[in-house]
């Protein structure tokens, strides 16, 4: 049985896209967002629709869809329109690198497949991410230009500034990990991280090697997805809704869906990148066939990135927000610093290891 | 050049249902347009005067240096991905071409470029 490589991508597209992403919006994103934070502040949350209000998302969202569309007179409607495209064909995309797991073996007539978890293996993996992060300030800038409307031009020019700003630590972090591994490719930079460190128990992911640049990285995801800290381009009390103020029906609900997926962006990268992606340590001491290590292999990502996400939540129910002239003092004065820093160490312990500094 | 088809299969995908999702919402939804509710919103007042107004330079000041940096950032990824490879004089090299850039990184803070009041 021989498939050829454009039909097998399409159809890992359509489970990542439809059985993978959508449903994580919908329930680890607005249903478990909803919940959390009705937790956190002692409140109830959906619990009508469904059991333990379950149906929820499926009664949200299909409601967009119904509702009117309205662009308003003064806008500009061609650009009004193409900035949720932008924005939504942006944060699909940045999955299309991401390693969910190695590879499954499937046996067909005692032939041993091994196909690859990842729509792409190209070998500018960590360049692709960053490039599709630099492109997401297009949808945002757009939208916030062409609503001509103060707030949404606010909160555009805002988000851009800020954006642009933690990309340079955010490139900056990556390249600790770069040097440690060699490679730009996910899967092979997820690989890198196998083993063991320190006292032999201690998984070799990056977070335990690279403390200063998964705390960069981290910080500088949190303000590329214009999470709470850092969601001054939609800040509520002075900006109504900000960039997306002037839009309505499923337009908005595409800002909504890409901010989802940006978020899911965020944590599937510290995950493949920090936290040792698909590995799952301690997994060779059990003799498992090679099909059941890869499904245990993928269950690691997904749980990793699902706390991941709840981190997320958790944040952004907690903390206030910071002024804007804190945030861009934080990512220009702290935070480019830091991770200059972090490159320097990184060098100097990969040419001199820390067992060999004395003796 | 083959690894990359499915990177544009799935930009095209994505693209694909953004389109559906726009046409969807023409189709389904009600459409009544009434000046009123096509007016710009402007927390209820009649809105005064155009947004296409001039903004804080400052904003302008971020993305120019923004250029400068990132090109720096892009610089240090071939470095990187060969740093075994190049060692101790790759590794001093580098250094000394980040202490460049803290001179100029440092000459910005003093003008004050980054500076939000």
């Amino acid at each position: 049985m021989e498939i050829s490589p454009v039909i097998e991508a399409l159809i890992k597209i359509i489970v990542v896209i439809f059985f993978i992403l959508l449903p994580c919006v919908a329930y680890l994103g607005v249903q478990l967002e909803r919940k959390l934070s009705a937790w956190i502040q002692n409140r109830v949350g959906p619990n009508r629709v469904g059991p333990y209000g379950l149906l929820q998302p499926l009664a949200d969202i299909p409601k967009l869809f119904f509702k009117e569309d309205i662009v308003p007179a003064a806008a500009n409607k061609f650009v009004h329109s193409l900035g949720p495209l932008i924005s939504l064909t942006i944060a699909f995309s940045t999955f299309a690198v991401m390693p969910f797991g190695d590879t499954l073996p499937i046996v067909v007539n005692g032939v041993v497949h091994n196909i690859s978890l990842q729509i792409a293996n190209v070998n500018i993996g960590v360049l692709y991410v960053l490039a599709l992060s630099s492109l997401a300030v297009y949808g945002i800038t757009l939208s916030g230009w062409s609503s001509n409307n103060k707030y949404s031009l606010l909160g555009g020019i805002r988000s851009s500034a800020q954006m642009i700003s933690y990309e340079l630590s955010l490139g900056l972090s990556i390249i600790g990990i770069v040097m440690l591994s060699n490679t730009l490719q996910l899967n092979d930079i997820v690989k890198a991280q196998s083993g063991y460190y320190l006292f032999g128990f201690l998984p070799n992911w990056n977070i335990f090697v690279q403390p200063i640049g998964f705390i960069t990285f981290f910080v500088a995801m949190f303000a590329e997805t214009n999470r709470l800290p850092f969601d001054l381009p939609e800040a509520e009390p002075e900006l109504v809704a900000g960039y997306h103020t002037e839009y309505t029906g499923m337009k908005f609900g595409m800002f909504m869906l890409s901010e989802f997926l940006a978020m899911f962006a965020a944590a599937g990268m510290i995950t493949t990148l920090y936290l040792g992606g698909w590995q799952a340590p301690y997994i060779e001491y059990l003799n498992l066939s090679p099909f059941v290590v890869s499904l245990v292999q993928v269950g690691a990502f997904f749980t990793k990135f699902a706390l991941i996400v709840v981190f997320f939540m958790i944040v952004r129910w907690s903390m206030p927000r910071f002024r804007y002239d804190q945030l861009m003092n934080i990512g220009w004065k702290v935070m480019i610093p830091l991770s200059l820093l972090n490159i320097a160490l990184t060098g100097l312990f990969i040419l001199k290891p820390i067992h060999t500094w004395f003796n | 050049m083959q690894s990359y088809i499915p990177i544009f299969l799935m930009i095209g995908v994505s693209a694909f249902l953004g389109i559906v999702f726009l046409v969807l919402q023409r189709f389904l939804g009600p459409h009544r347009p009434n000046p009123e509710k096509l007016s710009t919103y402007e927390s209820g007042m009649p809105p005064v005067k155009s947004a296409r107004e001039r903004f804080s330079v400052k904003y302008y000041m971020v993305a120019v240096l923004f250029i400068l940096f990132d090109i720096e950032v892009i610089f240090l990824y071939p470095w990187a991905v060969n740093f075994r490879a190049l060692g101790l004089f790759g590794y001093v090299e580098m250094i000394l071409f980040i202490l460049i850039l803290l001179v100029g990184y440092l000459y910005i803070l003093k003008k004050g470029a980054l500076q939000w009041d």
